[in-house]
């Protein structure tokens, strides 16, 4: 591994310690709070700090996991070089793809 | 210094054992195993074992070692499943129920039965810079080193290598891509970078660098926990790690610089 990426994956894993555990909290309270669908999205709605902790979550994991993904195929599979890498590539845009649209539903909703 | 045998800890087994006790022996060789029967005698090592049934049972077994003592570092096979230096491992600390399985170092080429081909470790060792590097005008005065500095101590953790390859066989990155270069090379890499003499460091850093490198280590610690002489390769891998980090910054930040001005 490029000593960035592996910067990137070190530095992305400190974001996604505190997002995940803010993420985590943020299920309990909804779940243990008795809050309705409705509820939800009606704090959810047009709130720029939900948006924003998202965002940065979702582009956190999309650069995380496809790093450790390539070393992991690397390991175990003979997957190599360039495309193995674009690969990758296409997996940390689907991150973004689908991480992105699910915060920015609730977001507009 | 080397990694305290267990002597008091014989996993509950007397060195001494009962008169007339045999040990079977696995023996790995030509794709299969072979067993031997050899009597159990007091304090017996593991290469004691291999030596009676090489002198006594099968002159064709061919197996290494040199010193007997725990300082060539040629003696290390696979010993029920782990690397060991078979001259420093008493058969009552490893034996389940009289029996032992012996088998060549992981991760190595065999040549013939026990005996591996130690090449392609080497060749790493070069690989990675293993080499002291004086720079084109050697320095004409000593080099004055403080016995505490950090740099000093980063490197006395790690000088006491002896070349056995034990810790290569215990690391499954190595099985797993055999580009790796391994505890040992990557360990001897950090001495170096930590000796304020040597003038190869940002090549070396290079050089450790890279899915071959020391990036591609997952901190398992089986190397640490298996090196004979007490070393702690994944330490020294994690310093690895940081320098390579910052060397990869500061060249980044450079580029920026350069562009910008
Ligand atoms: C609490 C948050 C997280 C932390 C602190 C964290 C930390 C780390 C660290 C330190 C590694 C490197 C392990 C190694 O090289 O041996 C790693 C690897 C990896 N992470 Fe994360 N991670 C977190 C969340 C995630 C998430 C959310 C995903 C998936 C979306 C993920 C996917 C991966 C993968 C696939 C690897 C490769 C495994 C490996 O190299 O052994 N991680 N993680
Ligand atoms: S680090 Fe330890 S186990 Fe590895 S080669 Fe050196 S002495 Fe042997
Ligand atoms: S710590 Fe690194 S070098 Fe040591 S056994 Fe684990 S993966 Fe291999
Ligand atoms: S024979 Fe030299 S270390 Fe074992």
């Amino acid at each position: 591994m490029n000593p960035l990426l592996y910067v990137a994956q070190r530095g992305t894993a400190v974001i996604l310690a505190v997002a995940v555990a803010v993420h985590l909290g943020t299920i309990l309270y909804a779940v243990r709070g008795g809050l309705t669908a409705g509820e939800i999205l009606g704090r959810t709605q047009g709130n720029r700090a939900f948006l924003a902790f998202y965002g940065v979550f979702v582009i956190a994991a999309a650069i995380h996991a496809p790093i450790g993904l390539r070393s992991i195929l690397r390991e175990w599979t003979g997957w190599r070089g360039r495309s193995l890498d674009g690969a990758m590539l296409a997996v940390s845009a689907l991150l973004v793809v689908l991480g992105l649209r699910a915060a920015l539903a609730v977001y507009i909703a | 210094m080397n990694a305290p045998i267990p002597n008091a800890a014989l996993n509950g087994r007397a060195v001494e054992p009962a008169t007339g006790a045999m040990l079977t022996v696995r023996i790995r060789r030509d794709g299969g195993f072979q067993t031997f029967a050899v009597a159990r005698r007091p304090a017996q090592t593991i290469l004691d074992v291999v030596t009676e049934i090489q002198r006594e049972q099968d002159p064709t077994l061919a197996y290494r070692f040199a010193c007997r003592v725990g300082m060539c570092g040629s003696c290390a096979m696979m010993v029920n499943g782990r690397p060991r230096w078979t001259c420093r491992t008493r058969v009552a600390a490893v034996a389940a129920s009289d029996g032992l399985t012996l088998e060549p170092l992981r991760n190595l080429p065999v040549v013939k039965d026990l005996a591996v081909d130690m090449e392609p470790f080497f060749e790493k060792w070069t690989a990675a810079h293993g080499a002291f590097e004086p720079g084109d005008a050697p320095t004409v005065d000593f080099a004055v080193v403080a016995p505490d500095s950090p740099e000093r101590r980063a490197v006395d953790a790690g000088i006491e290598c002896i070349n056995c390859g034990v810790c290569y066989a215990a690391c499954d990155v190595v099985t797993w891509n055999p580009d790796y270069l391994g505890p040992a090379a990557l360990n001897r890499a950090w001495t170096l970078v930590n000796d304020v003499r040597d003038r190869g460091r940002e090549a070396r850093l290079e050089a450790v660098s890279g899915d071959a490198g020391c990036q591609s280590c997952h901190t398992h610690m089986s190397c640490t926990e298996s090196c004979p002489k007490a070393l702690a390769p994944t330490f020294a891998i994690a310093g690895l790690k940081r320098e390579t980090a910052k060397a990869s910054l500061r060249r980044l930040g450079a580029r920026r610089f350069r562009r910008s001005a």
